[in-house]
């Protein structure tokens, strides 16, 4: 749904966006012009103006998965990112976590993964677990 | 047989549950006690691993584990008794108006307890395959939604490579993502109706972000296999709900996932006799969420299904504070004694 309207300097790439930022799903109109700025409408809170911009010019999310438990068979510890990543690192993120295995015991909070796929950004365990 | 007698008897600690007994606990009741089957409090939200939980009660999102140790933890500094690994197997009306919840666990073997209030919080079930009256045989690799969500984020095993989900309530979408995360190959999401039953967003970064289709008006009308999943051979419904002759397709795969609607969870509900809401498949509740019998309080997913946690939680502070309310006035003007023989 992406087209492009104007000429010229005036040229702005728009897209019709779902807003994922909570259960209300806002429809977006979010249009990118030629210095790269974003303009967003039809948000009903501030969080879709970011979001909306945000999409068009680097898409992230939060990514929450499971991460092997050492010594363990048959259970897993809950993670996430603790802030979102660019949407194209996930897959990245989710290899380099395949590999992970905590030791018990883990507080929810502590960080599992450093520096997931070279974003930064850390994987926390999202729940404690005792020995 | 235990003879333990309590002012309010919660039956499930998930979240309708842990909010409705610290509500009523806020309220003055002091004997309390939560009853779970599972091995830990918190109930279906430990498997949610996905977040979007709490924008509401908390302002923030929060995974299902987080989400569930909030309340857990606020459960836990009031000191308020649960019982673990417990399952209640009748609730019984007394002619006095208490009501005897028989519960039984390994340790103490059958309880009694005489309860002034009970709190139904048992939350709800999904529809399972022999609901949907889909021709085939009984191949292994079918399972509801919610039972990949059970394996996949607690147990960490991958139930199926080549997926298939029929019907797109919220559990079927997240499923999707989940399984396309872990290496899994989600072939398409199928719905009866001509619209999702989930939710926007989840459409978004459930199916559209990992380029999963979502065919609507299209259903399964067999399933290939004998001993594992094969296969299934989509069809397209009319308005009517009718199969369109020609639009049958055939896909191959070897896991179909249900995620097609949600029932309230209710044999302790009517082994009691309330009145039941066909529409809803809950029980009947006046304006303090009371049952049919009094002193018996619906909330969450065994009321009606919920959209929302963060709605399960606030119905259910309500129906601990009416528990409460109800417990006093039997009682006399007189609050429980704080700190009494708990």
């Amino acid at each position: 749904m992406e087209n492009e309207a104007g000429k010229g300097r005036e040229r702005e790439t728009v897209r019709r966006i779902t807003c994922i930022c909570c259960p209300m799903g806002c429809e977006l109109t979010a249009a990118v012009n030629f210095r790269g700025e974003a303009r967003v409408t039809g948000n009903r809170c501030p969080r879709g103006q970011e979001y909306g911009k945000r999409e068009m010019l680097c898409p992230v999310r939060t990514v929450t998965t499971t991460v092997r438990i050492a010594g363990r068979e048959n259970e897993v510890l809950p993670v996430k990112t603790a802030s979102d990543i660019p949407k194209d690192k996930i897959t990245e993120c989710m290899n380099e976590l395949a590999k992970v295995a905590v030791s018990l015991p883990v507080e929810a909070g502590d960080v599992v993964l450093e520096n997931a796929a070279g974003t930064g950004v850390c994987v926390v365990a999202t729940r404690s677990k005792g020995l | 047989m235990n003879g333990r007698v309590e002012e309010a008897v919660i039956v499930g600690g998930g979240p309708a549950g842990l909010a409705a007994a610290l509500s009523a606990w806020e309220k003055g009741c002091r004997k309390v006690l939560i009853l779970e089957r599972d091995r830990e409090l918190g109930g279906i939200l430990n498997q949610c691993i996905h977040n979007g939980f709490g924008l509401h009660i908390f302002k923030e999102e929060l995974t299902g584990p987080e989400y569930a140790q909030r309340y857990i933890d606020m459960v836990e500094a009031q000191g308020i008794p649960y019982l673990l690994q417990t399952m209640v197997t009748d609730i019984e009306l007394l002619p006095d108006g208490r009501k005897i919840v028989t519960a039984m666990n390994k340790a103490q073997g059958i309880l009694e307890i005489t309860a002034d209030s009970v709190i139904l919080a048992m939350g709800c079930r999904e529809r399972p395959r022999g609901a949907l009256k889909i021709p085939g045989y009984r191949p292994a690799g079918i399972y509801s939604a919610g039972t990949a969500q059970y394996y996949v984020n607690i147990e960490g095993r991958l139930p199926g490579r080549e997926i298939v989900i029929l019907g797109s309530g919220d559990i079927g979408l997240i499923m999707a993502r989940r399984m396309t995360l872990e290496g899994a190959r989600v072939k398409c999401v199928a719905e009866l109706r001509p619209y999702s039953g989930g939710l926007k967003r989840n459409i978004v970064q459930c199916l559209e972000d990992f380029g999963i289709p979502l065919y609507l008006s299209t259903t399964i009308s067999e399933i290939h296999g004998r001993d594992r999943v094969e296969g299934v051979t989509l069809t397209r419904v009319d308005e009517q709900g009718n199969f369109i002759s020609g639009s049958q397709r055939e896909v191959p795969c070897d896991t179909l996932l249900l995620s097609c609607g949600l029932i309230p969870e209710n044999e302790l509900s009517e082994k009691l006799s309330v009145q039941m809401n066909s529409k809803t498949g809950g029980p009947v509740v006046n304006d303090r969420l009371e049952c049919s019998v009094p002193g018996v309080f619906a909330c969450g997913n065994v009321l009606h299904v919920h959209e929302l946690v963060d709605h399960v939680s606030a119905e259910a502070q309500k129906a601990g504070r009416f528990a409460a309310d109800f417990v006093r006035e039997r009682h006399g003007s007189m609050p429980a004694k704080a700190g009494g023989e708990v």
